[in-house]
């Protein structure tokens, strides 16, 4: 890695379709893929529902924005940190969530799941590591 | 390495303040600002959730929202230190990075 | 330092635009270096000429425009943002075949790799929203 990598981590704490800010906060994610820093995404408190599957957006006349999140394996974006007390808050469970993989090139290829159910407190420590920190 | 939590939001409209504290690590700060100041005022329900992090997470009000909304600095959660724009961006300096709960 | 400063939240609706300007005075009052804020979802707003607030109140895209005069911060509207929410300039006004542009003194129009090439290139980034 060159020196000026940085680590940057973009914070998903609000429901998709109510607000804006979800499909946005995946827009800056895709675009910032380009600069080979190394990202992370942390979904906590209303976040998590980002993540659930089978969102079905033909009676609000949306744009269903949730398989964007499968491709960001395409992107190396491979580190999607979802908190576990948010989804126990919520009645969630990681089956409730779509399945999103990435390809370790470092092991063959292997097809590995991107979602990673972290604890707050590992979640605390993940957000203590980070050199940038951008709120959606 | 430590992280300058700002929160903008009352805590009795949403659950960011709550959220922030609980993720924030000793040797961390926090800074209530714009209608976030809400929650450095004394005697409310949320006064020891803030008081439970006292010591390990400093705590922070930004004195020009705590002034707009009519909040006396005497009335602030013991503890709390106001400080100005000045102040803020002292302690964006002073921290590695900082984190806004919005 | 070097501080980075997003506005993610439109003028008056928020006090995010307020807040990240009176942060940018004081860091720029205090020595530090702005090189520039990046404007993001309903934040594009704060960049339009059009806007006539009443004369008793502050005027928060001037405000900017005479802060990116004064000491040369790059005061950046997101492409995508703005295109979703009629923030133009003449260029974009153009291409997307509008019959007018808004964008205020100061403000460019510019991509969303702008804001990571922020991150990467300041000491802090400071983000102002909702």
């Amino acid at each position: 890695m060159e020196d000026d990598v940085k680590k940057f981590l973009y914070v998903n704490r609000k429901a998709p379709y109510g607000t804006i800010y979800a499909l946005e906060a995946l827009e800056v994610v895709l675009i910032g893929a380009a600069f080979d820093q190394d990202v992370s995404l942390a979904f906590l408190d209303d976040g998590v529902f980002q993540l659930v599957k089978d969102q079905n957006t033909d009676g609000i006349g949306m744009k269903n924005f949730s398989p964007t999140f499968r491709a960001l394996g395409d992107y190396e974006v491979t580190k999607l940190f979802v908190e576990r007390e948010s989804l126990d808050e919520r009645g969630l469970s990681p089956d409730d969530l779509q399945e999103i993989m990435y390809e370790d090139e470092d092991d063959d290829w292997a097809e590995k799941p991107s979602i990673r159910i972290v604890s707050r407190a590992e979640m605390a420590d993940i957000m203590a590591e980070q050199d940038v920190v951008l709120s959606f | 390495m430590s992280t300058l939590h700002t929160v903008n939001k009352s805590p009795f409209a949403s659950g960011s303040l709550q959220s922030a504290l609980d993720h924030a690590k000793d040797g961390d700060a926090i800074l209530m600002i714009e209608d976030g100041v809400y929650g450095a005022a004394a005697g409310t329900r949320v006064a020891e959730a803030l008081g439970a992090r006292k010591g390990a997470v400093s705590l922070y009000v930004l004195e020009g929202d705590i002034a707009a909304r009519g909040i006396s600095t005497r009335r602030l959660i013991e503890g709390v230190k106001p400080v100005d724009y000045a102040g803020f961006v002292g302690l964006a300096a002073e921290h590695d990075r900082t984190q806004a709960w919005l | 330092m070097k501080f980075g400063i997003v506005v993610s939240e439109g003028p008056y609706t928020h006090q995010a635009s307020d807040s990240a300007y009176n942060f940018a005075k004081a860091a720029l009052e205090n020595g530090h270096e702005v090189p520039r804020v990046f404007f993001y979802h309903d934040g594009v707003n704060v960049g339009t000429r059009l806007s006539v607030p009443p004369q008793d109140e502050r005027n928060i895209q001037q405000n900017w425009t005479a802060l990116a005069r004064e000491h040369g911060v790059d005061l950046v509207i997101c492409i995508a943002a703005a295109q979703r929410r009629g923030l133009l300039d003449e260029n974009e006004a153009t291409r997307q075949g509008k019959d007018a542009n808004n964008i205020a003194e100061g403000f460019r129009i510019s991509g969303l790799g702008q804001l990571i090439e922020m991150g990467i290139q300041t000491d802090r980034l400071v983000m102002f929203g909702d």
